[in-house]
This record gives C-alpha cells, sequence and structure tokens, in this order.
C-alpha cells in the first residue's frame, strides 16, 4: 500500500489557506494545520478587551476553519523570534510597518521545520500568484520557496498549475492536474471554489493578517520606537498599542487613557509597571503614564486625565496618581480644555 | 482525581490556547487540567481547540471577570 503522505498547512483564518488545504485533502494526503502568532495578529485581542465589542464576540478564525475542515491546529508562539522579522527586514516594509515577504519567509521556514521535527512531507499555503503587492507577486514566489530553505516542498495548491512541478507533484503524491491557476486580485475562483466545497460563512480580512498593515497601529509602533530610540519592543508594548487613546504631549512621556470600562480593567494590570492616574472627585477613565516625567509633565497629565472624566467642565478636579510602587500622590488640577490639547499628540 | 492547574489569566486569546496546547503536550491520556483566565474569548476558543484536538471539556464556569474550563485530556 502507498504510504500516507502528510502536509502542514499554514492556516492564517483566510477562505485562501482554507481552500488551498481542502484542495490537498481531497487528494487524501493527511493535513494538520499550523498557525504563527506573531504578537500583532488581529484575532482576539481588542474584542476581548473592549466592552463594546463582546456583544457580538468573534471567533478565532484559523480555530473555526481547522474545525470545519476537520483537522488539527498546532498553534505556535513566535512572539519573541518575530522581532527580528520586523525590526530588520531584509527585503523591507509594505506600505506601514508589515514585512510581509520576510514574514512569509519566516514562516515558512518555521513550518519547514516542524514538518522535519514531526515527520511531515510537505508544506502548503494558500498564496495566490499577484494577489498581494509585497509577497504574493510572480517575483516573490521563488524567493519565499528559497529563502525559507522549503525550496520544493513548498506547494501553493491554488496556483500550482502557473508554477514550476514541487516535489510532491514530481513524486505523484499529489496530482498536478486537479491544483489550480488561480492567479490576481479577482476573488471570484475562490468563491466560485468555496461554493463547490460547501463552505460558507467565511471571513475575509481586507488588507492582510495582522495590525502591522493598520495605519494608526503602524503610526504607534513607530511613535514608540522614536521615544525609546531604538526599534526594539517587549509583549506588552504590543498588547498596549491596541488598547485606549494614545496622547504624546512630550518626546519623554505619553498617556494611555481608557476608552471605556473594559480597557480601564486590561489596563489595571499594568499599575505595577507605569505611573497611573484616575480623578477621585469625579469619574473618569484610568490613565496610565508611559515614561519619565517632570512634576511639571505630572501636572499636565493630570489635567489632560481630568479632561477626560465627567469633571471636564468643572473648576478643579482632584486627580490620584499611584506609582509602580506603590506610592501616591494627590494633585488639584483644572481640567484642559478640548481645544488645549493639540491634534498632533494625538497619535 | 488530580487536577493540574495553569493559571492563564491577564492572557489575551490565543495565548490561553497556546499555554493549554503547551501543557496538553506534557500531560497523560485521562489527566484533568483546569484553566483559569480573565479573557472571556477563551470560552469559545479552547472548547474549540479541544474539539479539533480530541480533549474533552467536561465543565466551563465563570468567576467575577474570570473564567474557568476544566479539561480532560484525550488519548
Ligand atoms: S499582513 Fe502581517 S502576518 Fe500577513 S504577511 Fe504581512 S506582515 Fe505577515
Amino acid at each position: 500500500m502507498a504510504q500516507q503522505r502528510k502536509a502542514v498547512a499554514l492556516i492564517s483564518g483566510g477562505l485562501d489557506s482554507m481552500l488551498a488545504a481542502k484542495t490537498i485533502m481531497e487528494q487524501g494526503i493527511h493535513v494538520e494545520g499550523i498557525n504563527f502568532f506573531t504578537g500583532f495578529c488581529v484575532e482576539g485581542h481588542t474584542h476581548a478587551i473592549r466592552d463594546k465589542d463582546k456583544a457580538k464576540p468573534k471567533r478565532n478564525n484559523a480555530l473555526w476553519v481547522a474545525e470545519q475542515l476537520g483537522i488539527k491546529l498546532h498553534i505556535i508562539d513566535v512572539i519573541e523570534e518575530y522581532k527580528n522579522v520586523l525590526i530588520n527586514p531584509k527585503h523591507g516594509y509594505g506600505a506601514h510597518l508589515n514585512p510581509c515577504l520576510d514574514c512569509k519567509i519566516f514562516m515558512v521556514n518555521k513550518a519547514k521545520q516542524w514538518v522535519v521535527e514531526n515527520g511531515f512531507d510537505f508544506i502548503i499555503t494558500g498564496e495566490v500568484m499577484g494577489q498581494r503587492p509585497m509577497s504574493q507577486r510572480r517575483s516573490t514566489m521563488p524567493i519565499v520557496a528559497k529563502q525559507s530553505g522549503a525550496d520544493d516542498l513548498l506547494l501553493r495548491p491554488l496556483c500550482a498549475k502557473n508554477l514550476p512541478a514541487t516535489l510532491p507533484e514530481r513524486e505523484g503524491w499529489v496530482d498536478r492536474e486537479k491544483l489550480h491557476d488561480i492567479t490576481g486580485r479577482s476573488r471570484k475562483p475562490q468563491m466560485a471554489m468555496a461554493e463547490q466545497f460547501g463552505i460558507d460563512d467565511y471571513s475575509q480580512p481586507a488588507g492582510g493578517c495582522c495590525f502591522l498593515v493598520d495605519k494608526n497601529y503602524s503610526a504607534k509602533l513607530l511613535d514608540l520606537w522614536q521615544a525609546q530610540g531604538k526599534r526594539d519592543y517587549e509583549f506588552d508594548d504590543v498588547m498596549l498599542l491596541k488598547v485606549g487613546r494614545h496622547i504624546r504631549p512630550a518626546a519623554n512621556f505619553k498617556l494611555i487613557v481608557a476608552r471605556e470600562e473594559g480597557e480601564g480593567r486590561f489596563l489595571q494590570g499594568y499599575k505595577n509597571q507605569f505611573i497611573s492616574l484616575l480623578a477621585s472627585s469625579h469619574n473618569g477613565p484610568l490613565v496610565l503614564l508611559d515614561g519619565e516625567p517632570s512634576a511639571e509633565d505630572l501636572f499636565l497629565a493630570a489635567s489632560i486625565t481630568a479632561r477626560f472624566g465627567q469633571g471636564r467642565e468643572a473648576d478643579w478636579v482632584d486627580v490620584g496618581i499611584t506609582f509602580p510602587d506603590g506610592a501616591e500622590r494627590n494633585l488639584t488640577v483644572k481640567p484642559l480644555s478640548k481645544d488645549d490639547i493639540p491634534k498632533d499628540w494625538y497619535l | 482525581m488530580n487536577r493540574e492547574v495553569l493559571n492563564a489569566r491577564r492572557l489575551l486569546c490565543p495565548m490561553p490556547v497556546i499555554r493549554t496546547q503547551d501543557k496538553i503536550k506534557q500531560m497523560q491520556p485521562e489527566q484533568l487540567l483546569e484553566v483559569q483566565c480573565t479573557d472571556p474569548g477563551v470560552m469559545q476558543d479552547i472548547p474549540a481547540w479541544c474539539r479539533i484536538s480530541g480533549h474533552q471539556v467536561l465543565e466551563t464556569w465563570r468567576g467575577d471577570h474570570e473564567y474557568f474550563i476544566l479539561i480532560k485530556v484525550g488519548g
């Protein structure tokens, strides 16, 4: 009996990787999914923090896809290793801070390591030629295969017919004739294929799979790098950039203002790492201060904190300041008015 | 039966799922694992992960902004 061949599919949670996996499963190959968590993935997080989003809890799309396909999913934490990809992308960034080509190379390389360690035979991705400006061009397809070290163990079922035959095709593990030749940005072929497989209710992420393609998020990350004088980050930084209103009144500090209770609860968890401010004479949001403020800066931070609470129209507001070591201070301040906060303080 | 406990409080999805997955890798079939979380997303994600991975969710319960899941490790 022929040996049962095994493939690992990179599952992002979108339709393409789902169709790629399904195409190969239809050929009798054992498929398992792999999903890499870089810290920037759009899944979860913000909806978990913000109360307003809780009414419509979102599913984790990668898990959902795996369940629809009836395959296992291995979710791998690559937060630490991903730093090097994001901070020093050999092939540069896309429109924002998205290092898509290096990211693809990195993920396929990780998948290659996984394949070797787990006795699998090849890797599949949902890439489509010409679909994304940076990472899915005809010219970049061989770069991903080569620089990831996956070479011809990397099969892209949705556009395989436009590419040279890979090892699984040459060896006859999969029938090349039953693979596809999709190109370009139109989603019609994928939608037709989804219908044929009876797949509906799939997710269609607009730009890409992570926060790095988001203009505002990238601007906040860039601001963080500028403020700390080096391109580096901790996982907590990545999380905090997704939460609250970020206001930078000066190079040496910024404020993160909770926009609602859920965010306030989340920020509470950081009170032992950051200075925090909360109005005591009126209701208002919890504010974290990131940086090293002078006494005057603290005064300004307190006036901004007052501005976002119910005392915004009051003459004076008492603001409690708590330091990471537990020390406390109270300031009585006049709330800033809306016009006192220049637009370019908002990140 | 003894149950192991995984504290995944303050972690946001999918980190609690990843921690659960990594913890279960070191456990034996039939053992029990209680996962303690603060992200409500786990109430969907951990059971979904258990379904596709062959583990059984025996019980879920909630506290004050806390969520608990009891899992029996599959074979
Ligand atoms: S959108 Fe984000 S996760 Fe997707 S390839 Fe680009 S950098 Fe990587």
